[in-house]
């Protein structure tokens, strides 16, 4: 089993996968408020980011085992896909929030303790690993349904990297 | 619980027996979102599901009847019988013109030194235990298996506050939903490909476990690793729970794909005795949204035969719910579901063409 | 007992908190829970020690099917503690062996 093998056979997205995965740049570049990005590769029948999507921007499904399909123009990057699938695969990336530093991140959360605002919190790679300090901006919750979404700052060079947060507190 | 609301919809009586001590079987312990369409309520999570089915059966009033803590005993041929036994000690007889058979699913073991001590649980235990009665279930976790459920209440366990250690997988590959192994692999869980258990550790309860390499030929390979943990939670598998369906004299095949025997049945889920249906896990090991529509199928069918629905408002509602079921199964992680129905589908005796 | 005390998506309502025995010792669990699991929330594991080789057993499958978790519930042995509601004043013992049926005169069991 070679490394990339290895990795996506447990659930892990390899490098050489990520450009499938992402907006396209020029759009994403410039887009306020972000767009969204949907790392769900495998056939599996589920379709609520499609019916949770406010703006039609994913697009519905023909079968309900397709993967997603994505209008990136019609996105407005309000992360409401990113509390509603149920596989946790939706992620919002603003990449215009902070300069050629920073973007902000919009992930989905289950886990206690919640963050505060402004809280600096760790981020994680999608193997669990710690790759940077991340600034909760703040935490919501879009469907009232315990899924919240927090909107992270975090270093722009690793976008393509961090898909979950750590609260780390001293007891 | 779906094919009682379905039939009690249409006018029949219905008496639920079940051995839990509510309703709702596997649902009520499950915190995650559910897959599928808005008719499965996708999006929803499970226990709020179960929920809303109990709801629905609340609407019908007297006609369902509910017996928590009450197991089906047995079914008796000649007469058709079905003998319950409330708690430990209270039997009592039941003579039902139709039966569904959806006893669900029981949870394999796999063979190792010391897999009968204490700490040694089934999934679907330690999600019972965590999740519907809120109790810790230990402190550090090993998971063997990972198949949805293994990665589900390994995710489950981090919700509850709980370490999970690892989870080790014999395939090359996860058996579960891809997004499911990605959730608790970026809060840092390992899953180990091509490993299992080999031995659990402990003299009255699990203290830890031995786990190592495995080759495509199944021998352990390379070097054993030592795994600190007070909990070994199983997750390999499931076999239909069928007993009922063999005293009943149903026509049973021993389907790998579905996992054990399960009846022959026709589109309508009725099996070769006339008056019995199954539906659900009992029927193959699937999943609740899809074992959801069965029991629609059923419970439509049963008050059918009774005589509640028009032949054809019957046939129309039966295709529908066979287009969603259809759907359900027509992903790449649902290949072995299709052919094993395959393979137990009989061109129907009292199905779709009444 | 060794409870979850804050979780992100449930709420757990329990019961009425009663008073009952495991081998002599007092406890307290919650009316209407299975045994197995306010045995489990006091730190008990092992529920059953098997006939021929002496082994500890504790619960496996929790849903009434394995009968792993047999106890000697009020004196009446083979109680599957994990579907079996915890009441006030529960005497509850580890099952060693098979357990015996108690008889009453005309060879009825109890």
């Amino acid at each position: 089993m070679s490394k990339s093998e290895g990795l996506y056979n447990s659930g892990v997205l390899p490098p050489e996968m990520y450009e499938k995965h992402e907006p396209p740049k020029e759009l994403w570049e410039s887009k306020k408020n972000g767009l969204v990005f949907v790392e769900c590769p495998q056939r599996i029948p589920c379709n609520p980011c499609h019916t949770g999507c406010p703006t039609g921007a994913i697009k519905e499904f023909a079968d309900i085992n397709d993967t997603p399909q994505i209008d990136y123009e019609k996105c407005t990057g309000c992360a409401m896909c990113v509390a509603k699938c149920p596989g946790l695969a939706c992620f919002v990336a603003d990449l215009t929030y902070g300069g050629d530093e920073e973007a902000l991140l919009k992930l989905p959360y289950e886990m206690l303790p919640l963050p505060n605002e402004g809280e600096e919190v760790e981020c994680l790679n999608r193997e669990g690993k710690v790759v940077s300090k991340g600034k909760v901006l703040k935490v919501v919750e879009p469907w009232k349904d315990k899924t919240k979404v927090v909107h992270v700052v975090v270093p722009k060079s690793f976008v393509m990297e961090i898909r979950a947060i750590r609260v780390v507190r001293s007891r | 619980m779906s094919a009682a609301a379905e039939a009690a919809f249409f006018g029949a009586k219905v008496m639920i027996v079940d051995s839990d001590l509510r309703l709702g079987g596997q649902l009520i312990k499950q915190t995650h979102k559910f897959f599928g369409s808005a008719f499965e309520r996708a999006g929803t999570r499970g226990f709020v599901i179960s929920d809303m089915l109990l709801d629905e059966l609340k609407g019908y009033g007297d006609r369902v009847e509910t017996y928590t803590n009450c197991t089906a005993l047995g079914y008796y041929k000649d007469d058709g019988v079905v003998s319950c036994m409330e708690g430990e000690e209270n039997y009592f007889k039941v003579l039902p013109k139709k039966i569904l058979v959806a006893t669900g699913a029981q949870e394999r073991l796999i063979p190792f030194p010391n897999n009968d001590l204490p700490g040694v649980y089934g999934a679907g235990a330690v999600q019972t235990l965590m999740n519907v009665y809120g109790v810790v279930p230990g402190k550090r976790i090993l998971m063997v298996g990972a198949g949805n459920i293994g990665l589900i209440v390994s995710y489950q366990l981090l919700q509850a506050g709980v370490e999970v250690a690892a989870i080790v997988e014999a395939m090359p590959r996860i058996g579960g939903y891809w997004v499911h192994a990605a959730k608790v692999r970026r809060l840092g869980v390992p899953i180990l490909l091509e490993h299992s258990i080999k031995e659990a550790l402990g003299k009255d309860v699990v203290e830890g476990a031995i786990i190592q390499q495995i080759s495509p030929g199944c021998g352990f390979i390379g070097e054993e690793i030592h795994v600190d943990c007070d909990v070994i939670c199983m997750a390999v598998g499931l076999n239909p729970t069928c007993e009922l369906l063999w005293q009943a004299g149903c026509e049973m095949k021993y389907i790998p794909q579905l996992c054990g025997h399960v009846a022959i049945r026709d589109r309508s889920m009725r099996t070769t005795n006339p008056n019995v249906w199954v539906a659900g896990d009992a029927a193959g090991i699937e999943e609740a949204s899809s074992a959801m529509v069965e029991g629609r199928i059923a419970g439509l069918s049963m008050a059918h035969e009774l005589g509640y629905v028009e032949d054809k408002e019957y046939r129309e509602k039966s295709a529908l719910y066979w287009e969603r079921l259809n759907a359900l199964r027509n992903g790449e992680a649902s290949a072995k579901i299709r052919e094993g129905i395959a393979q137990v589908l009989m061109e129907s005796s009292g199905g779709m063409e009444r | 007992m060794e409870l979850i005390r804050e979780h992100p998506v449930l709420e757990f309502r329990h019961g009425r908190l009663v008073k009952f025995t495991f081998e002599g010792r007092e406890m307290e669990g919650f009316e209407g829970e299975p045994i197995a699991m306010a045995l489990h929330a006091n730190g008990i594991r092992v529920y059953r020690e098997t006939p021929e080789m002496k082994r500890p057993r504790g619960f496996f499958c929790a849903i009434g099917k394995c009968s792993s978790c047999f106890m000697v519930v009020d004196g009446v042995p083979n109680v599957r503690t994990c579907i079996t509601p915890l009441k006030e004043g529960m005497r509850i013992e580890v099952q060693r062996g098979k357990g015996k049926i108690k008889l009453n005169h005309e060879g009825d069991p109890k």
